[in-house]
């Protein structure tokens, strides 16, 4: 029970930092108007007619999902950041476990990532991306998968590269192919051999499907865009976020201990 | 009670040990200073003692918990505050406080301050009002003027007032470490740190004893007269004047009142926690040179 306090205090500390931070609040907006209005609608424009799809919702789920992901997964990393000021020291010398530090981490990080999402939301439909209530409503549980993917993620990048720095250079190189490989911009259902495989380890990718898979339902371009079924897509998600959660949490508490 | 047996701590690829062998106690109660120099192995100590680092080797026992078995249950037994101010500066300062005590089990969760039980926010208020901060505790830290300066003479003079209440009170103990020696020299016991080993340990006045004697520097016209008479009681000094003249439990008014050269300078000296401690620092960089 104290642990789940301790949970609530960390994640809630996350969120308050977002709500305090204008201009971090005021990108979250610009953000999915460029990639959502500019992006998706040239596309739309342009090629929609041609994919014989519709391409703004194509974008959209696309950038949620990368939103959620890699919101999370950099929010991890300020965990690293907490280490090297005394604010973290304090925060590691207190009587919690280090379960509950990365827990109430992932947890804030997610409610972070989700208030993120909600101008994305507004703005696609907006753009008349058609969406009904319900599918928003479904939109939901699966947007948290996102996030906590995304998070687990993270916890594993932190704890293996160890420092700030070095997390802060690294990290590009193994979000920024994922762009490619889950298809947020580009339709995937067709890769070359050697991408396949690539594409197929992005954990992004799952993410992305599941969100077009609750879009695209009952429509006719389902076949020509969903990759996966939800379930299937749930299922390796769930490995997944379990494999880096271990590794994470392992290396995590490791590299604090043994220096 | 603190009991730390054979500490030895060797980072990785570090070719030698931070803390090499390092034993001492701390009784219930007692005010424990630990000194040392930059480099001393005062940090890695702390580290190990408040389970955010795993010795090499040897033992450490906080209240009957050991750190590496059961780090949770020391945690569970220690308080532990920072030299640097280490605030949340996005967060204002009851804010800070909430989430501290909240991680030290002592009040639930809740949202924001006025959810938050009375008994916290009747202790919030008396913290705020001994503070001087009534008006600042709600708002964020980093838009109040000069967060840290202005608190820091006052505030440092207000935690020691507030560590003798509250030792008095409730028997706590307390374990400070510092490079500063006006800080230590309050303890009830020093143990000085260098290069990883205990160079000495007591309270200050045996830390004193030990580590300096104890002298008079002694000056004559007539300096060889005076080399003769110094000999002459047993005290042997360097062949050139001034003369330093180690009392070696000799008082110094035994020594004078046998002196008949009449003397140019006379001085005694007896030393301060201080010189005992450029001492132990002095050579220990002679030793990096």
């Amino acid at each position: 029970m104290k642990e789940m306090h301790a949970v609530l205090a960390i994640a809630s500390r996350d969120v308050l930092k977002l709500l305090r931070d204008r201009s971090r609040l005021v990108f979250s907006f610009v953000f999915p108007i460029i990639f959502i209005g500019l992006m998706g609608g040239t596309l739309q424009a342009n090629l929609g007619r041609a994919a014989g799809f519709n391409f703004i919702g194509f974008i959209f789920t696309g950038v949620l999902a990368m939103t959620l992901f890699q919101s999370s997964a950099q929010g991890l990393l300020s965990l690293l950041e907490d280490r090297e000021n005394d604010f973290a020291q304090e925060m590691f010398v207190a009587p919690v476990s280090r379960y509950s530090i990365i827990f109430g981490k992932i947890a804030g990080e997610t409610g972070v990532s989700l208030f993120q999402a909600i101008p994305m939301v507004l703005m696609a439909a907006l753009f008349r991306v058609p969406l009904t209530p319900f599918q928003v409503l479904l939109m939901v549980p699966a947007a948290i998968i996102a996030c906590l993917l995304g998070g687990a993620f993270g916890v594993a990048v932190m704890s293996l590269l160890g420092s700030q720095r070095a997390a802060q250079q690294i990290i590009p190189f193994l979000i920024f192919p994922q762009f490619f490989l889950a298809g947020i911009f580009n339709p995937i259902k067709i890769l070359p051999w050697y991408l396949a495989p690539l594409s197929l380890i992005s954990p992004l990718r799952y993410a992305v499907d599941l969100l077009r898979g609750i879009l695209y339902a009952g429509t006719p371009e389902y076949d020509k865009i969903v990759l996966f079924s939800p379930a299937t897509n749930l299922v390796v998600m769930a490995a997944l976020f379990a494999g880096l959660m271990v590794v994470g949490t392992v290396a995590f508490v490791r590299s604090e201990t043994s220096r | 009670m603190i009991e730390v047996r054979d500490l030895v701590k060797r980072y990785k690829k570090a070719d030698r040990n931070a803390v090499d062998g390092v034993s001492f106690e701390v009784g219930a109660g007692e005010f424990f200073a630990l000194l040392g120099p930059n480099g001393a192995g005062k940090t890695t100590t702390i580290s190990i003692l408040t389970t955010t680092l795993r010795p090499s080797a040897g033992s450490v026992v906080i209240d009957g918990r050991d750190a590496v078995r059961d780090p949770a249950g020391v945690r569970a037994r220690v308080g532990i505050i920072f030299q640097q101010h280490s605030l949340d500066l996005n967060l204002s300062g009851e804010e800070n406080v909430r989430f501290h005590a909240i991680l030290y089990g002592l009040y639930p969760y809740r949202p924001f301050f006025r959810a938050m039980p009375r008994a916290y926010r009747e202790q919030l208020r008396d913290l705020a009002g001994v503070l001087g901060l009534e008006a600042e505790i709600f708002k964020p830290v980093k838009k109040l003027d000069e967060p840290t300066a202005g608190l820091d003479a006052a505030s440092r003079r207000n935690l020691w007032a507030y560590l003798r209440d509250v030792r008095a009170a409730y028997d706590i103990t307390i374990f400070l470490t510092t490079h500063y020696l006006e800080e230590a020299e309050a303890a009830d016991r020093i143990c000085i740190l260098d290069q990883g080993r205990v160079v000495s340990i007591g309270t200050p006045e045996q830390i004193k004893a030990d580590l300096l004697d104890e002298f008079l520097l002694l000056d004559a016209r007539d300096r060889q007269a005076l080399h003769r008479e110094l000999d002459a009681l047993g005290l042997h000094v360097a062949e050139s004047g001034p003369f330093k003249v180690d009392l070696n439990g000799h008082s110094a008014q035994e020594v004078i009142s046998s002196l008949r050269t009449p003397l140019t300078l006379l001085r005694t000296s007896s030393p301060s926690l201080e010189d005992a401690y450029l001492k132990i620092v002095g050579s220990s960089m002679e030793a990096m040179a």
